[in-house]
């Protein structure tokens, strides 16, 4: 699956530059943090990494080519109209699982992430923090090899957020390579293993989750950091 | 008033009575329409959310077309039906006109276009929310038909009443193509037009409440069978 090699990667959207010229190695390890002001391109970032962002100049080149082993999770959680172990096993029938071996995943995630008194409501009925942690479900129970978040705890309260973060670690300890935009950077800290620091729609900065935490080089990392808002 | 009021007497004393002409022609109508909603929905309900879902070069020329076609005036449609399935026409070796099937096929015709435009509305709204989710799962373009279809049933069932509303009380395609026949294309409309023109208001009415009474009986029997009101999930 790794490397990801990102080259000489702009994103244009009407004719304006919103990300790039990038180049960027992605490679096993992580989880990583995106992080970066609002607009700086970290979705967008993401979505090229997924192949569901369309790529105006450049080249994003996985190791292998096959992208169905990857899942993302949306900064609002698209839940189906269905019921909520219906969204859990959706993914699973969409590449043909036996049903016995749906239904155990099923039933192992939705217990996992404690939803299981709800298991047969309307999933549009659940709360936000509810629905994030469903979103994240239905993108682990294939057991992907990479996964993608993005902001998934912004709008979610303290307790959602931790619990969160929790499967995430767990996630990663279990294998799944982790890649993650973010705005709190409580939580980028609490998460990383290595950061890329966005602004402008280009990378500012990249390294090990330490270096860029205390020792950062640019004085645009240092100024974010800070708290300072940056243009 | 006193004609509402006798039209009123004419509808409870037809159905008290079980009257076997009213019975006849109810029994047809919702035979005519219900094929016909059938029928249409599954063209144009797929093609709704095909619409939704599939970029092309004119496909905004093909929804404005559809949309306009909801205008369709029914007795052209008819009038052209007619030209068509005449002994003389394209298809005048079916032998279908003044036969219900002919009658169906009309209705089939004014309808179509609205339950596609209502279909693609409410694909377009679901696609919208379901598009970077469906994408992202790498999901075939039929799978993404299938996926806008199933969950939004809901709102394709209001598509496939309002064909259905505009098919029951549809008379000037269905009189030109079915003849008005007794006992063999006669429906609630047609027999309303012919009561009307005898001067029968009393009955004609009488027969209009009926039809009124039967869409709205079919509508909530829909709604109840697919429990649109359970759940808070309409």
């Amino acid at each position: 699956m790794f490397p990801l090699a990102l080259s000489n990667l702009s994103v244009r959207r009407r004719g304006k530059i919103v990300l790039g010229p990038i180049d960027l190695v992605i490679d096993q390890g992580g989880p990583t943090m995106v992080i970066g002001p609002n607009g700086s391109g970290k979705t967008t970032l993401l979505r090229v990494m997924h192949g569901i962002e369309r790529i105006s100049e450049g080249t994003a080149e996985w190791a292998q080519p096959d992208h169905a082993n990857h899942a993302y999770v949306f900064q609002s959680p698209v839940v189906l109209r269905r019921t909520v172990s219906e969204n859990l096993s959706y993914p699973l029938y969409l590449i043909k699982r036996p049903k016995p071996e749906i239904n155990t995943a099923v039933e192992y995630w939705i217990e996992r992430i404690g939803l299981g008194k709800v298991a047969n409501r309307s999933a549009m009925r659940l709360s936000g923090g509810e629905r994030q942690k469903l979103a994240i479900a239905r993108a682990l129970i294939r057991d992907p090899e990479v996964l993608f978040l993005d902001e998934p705890c912004s709008n979610l309260d303290g307790q959602s957020t931790r619990e969160i973060e929790t499967l995430l670690l767990e996630t990663a300890a279990a294998g799944t390579r982790i890649i993650m935009a973010t705005h709190d950077m409580g939580q980028a800290r609490r998460l990383a293993a290595d950061v890329i620091f966005m602004k402008s729609g280009r990378i500012a900065e990249t390294g090990l989750a330490p270096n860029v935490f205390d020792a950062p080089k640019t004085s645009e990392l240092k100024a974010f950091l800070k708290g300072d808002i940056l243009e | 008033m006193n004609d509402i009021s006798h039209g009123l007497f004419a509808a409870l004393r037809l159905i008290v009575t079980f009257d076997a002409e009213l019975w006849e022609i109810s029994l047809r109508s919702l035979q005519v329409s219900l094929t016909a909603v059938i029928i249409a929905s599954a063209v144009a309900m797929p093609f709704g959310a095909f619409l939704a879902v599939q970029r092309f070069k004119y496909r905004r020329l093909v929804i404005s077309i559809m949309n306009a076609l909801m205008g369709l005036p029914p007795v052209v449609v008819g009038l052209i039906f007619y030209i068509l399935l005449s002994r003389s026409g394209p298809f005048g070796v079916f032998g279908l006109l003044f036969t219900p099937w002919a009658m169906i096929i009309v209705q089939i015709v004014i309808i179509t276009p609205i339950i596609a435009s209502i279909s693609h509305q409410a694909m377009r709204e679901l696609w919208a929310e379901y598009h970077d989710l469906l994408i992202s799962l790498n999901t075939s373009k039929w799978r993404r038909i299938k996926t806008l279809i199933w969950d939004g049933r809901r709102n394709l069932l209001t598509a496939g009443l309002a064909g259905f509303g505009r098919a029951i009380g549809e008379v000037g395609a269905i009189m030109i193509v079915g003849g008005n026949i007794e006992h063999a294309t006669r429906v609630l409309t047609t027999a309303i037009a012919l009561e009307t023109g005898k001067g029968d208001f009393a009955l004609a009415l009488g027969l209009g409440f009926v039809l009124i009474g039967l869409a709205l009986f079919v509508n909530i029997l829909i709604h109840w069978l697919s429990r649109t009101e359970r759940e808070g999930r309409w």
